[in-house]
């Protein structure tokens, strides 16, 4: 019992969690680092530097809206546009949100975290199993969150300041994110006792892709999930409610 | 004029998003214990949204024109195997990403 106590006090508690917490989001450092560079060269080849490229990227921190402002600024679009299609496209937010609302009940640094509560950072922190096997669960969110957001604002900085893309072909790295979600999904559905959530997620998701197209899927996708989790989960709340 | 329009619409984006992120907590986040069916999705709803985001992130396949889609559907497939072969997630992931880059530069 002295013993641990005494290893403990020799190691740096500060940082402990963090190295579990690099090694989960090296995926991200790549896909971030190459998206942010991207992001940060487009808005630069537009005649916005460094300090707009970091100022949305520090207080906006979500990908493909970033993507989606730097057209609607360079078209002149007017501010309410830009709410609304804010909206829509980060309207999948509310589900992290939901989600996330027992397991950060009581959490240090709660609104940080859930600022940076991006798709990346939620596949992380929302993988329950994994999680808990931490020594410091807290502690492991809080620096993949911390982590997941100093690569995508570094990415767009560097690709603002230099303005260039890397001199070799990264043609397809941002396949990363999609194998990070892909590789979540596939070892939740190992760990599963009832896969009913999982199929339902990507039937829905077809289902209003093929309705909706591309752009517009997203909001009806979650609002299928929603009813069909609903309905499937009605008996097993009512029970332990 | 310019500058100004650029911080507005940066401001409304960074506002519309955060309160996104934060709503759900300001809405079940504020009494002591979370309702049930809160509670229930906590548990059903990262599966399903995994599903999601993976949908979501092939959104641009194209299936009935060259190439058909076969670099991201080769390179899921690939995910998959490995992750059930061997289980480690950085494994899965770049064998999935270095095959879809080889894919997409050097036969597609």
């Amino acid at each position: 019992m002295e013993n641990k106590a005494k290893k403990r006090r020799g190691s740096v508690p500060a940082f402990r969690g963090l190295k579990a917490a690099f090694l989960d989001t090296v995926p991200v450092l790549t896909g971030y680092l190459v998206l942010g560079l991207g992001f940060g060269v487009i808005f630069r080849s537009h005649g916005y530097g460094v300090l707009y490229a970091a100022a949305m990227s520090i207080f906006v921190y979500a990908g493909s809206m970033q993507y989606v402002a730097i057209d609607m600024i360079r078209g002149g679009a007017s501010l309410l546009a830009a709410a609304l299609a804010t909206l829509m496209v980060n309207a999948r937010h509310l589900f992290y949100g939901i989600s996330m609302v027992e397991p950060y009940q009581r959490v240090r640094h709660k609104p940080f975290l859930i600022f940076t509560l991006t798709d990346e950072t939620y596949s992380l922190v929302s993988h329950r199993e994994r999680v808990e096997a931490q020594e410091e669960p807290t502690r492991y969110c809080f620096f993949v969150s911390l982590l997941n957001y100093a690569y995508w604002i570094s990415g767009s900085v560097i690709g603002a300041a230099i303005g260039a893309v890397l001199p070799f072909s990264t043609e397809g790295i941002d396949f990363a994110l999609t194998a990070l979600f892909l590789t979540i999904f596939t070892e939740q559905w190992l760990s599963a006792k009832k896969h009913a959530p999982a199929v339902i997620g990507v039937l829905c998701s077809v289902l209003a892709l093929l309705l909706l197209g591309r752009d517009d899927f997203l909001l009806l996708a979650m609002a299928l999930i929603l009813l069909l989790l609903w309905l499937s989960g009605k008996r097993e709340v009512e029970r332990r409610g | 004029m310019d500058k100004l329009y650029v911080i507005a619409m940066i401001a409304v984006i960074s506002l519309v998003t955060v309160l996104l992120r934060f709503l759900p907590f300001w809405i079940f986040g504020k009494k002591r214990t979370v309702p049930p069916f809160v509670a229930y999705l906590g548990r059903v709803l990262p599966p399903a949204a995994m599903g999601m985001l993976v949908v979501y992130c092939l959104r641009d396949l194209a299936p009935l024109s060259y190439p058909y889609g076969l670099p991201q559907l080769i390179a899921c497939v690939a995910v998959v195997l490995l992750h059930v072969l061997w289980r480690n997630t950085l494994v899965s992931i770049l064998g999935g990403t270095v095959t879809y880059m080889l894919l997409l530069q050097l036969v597609f």
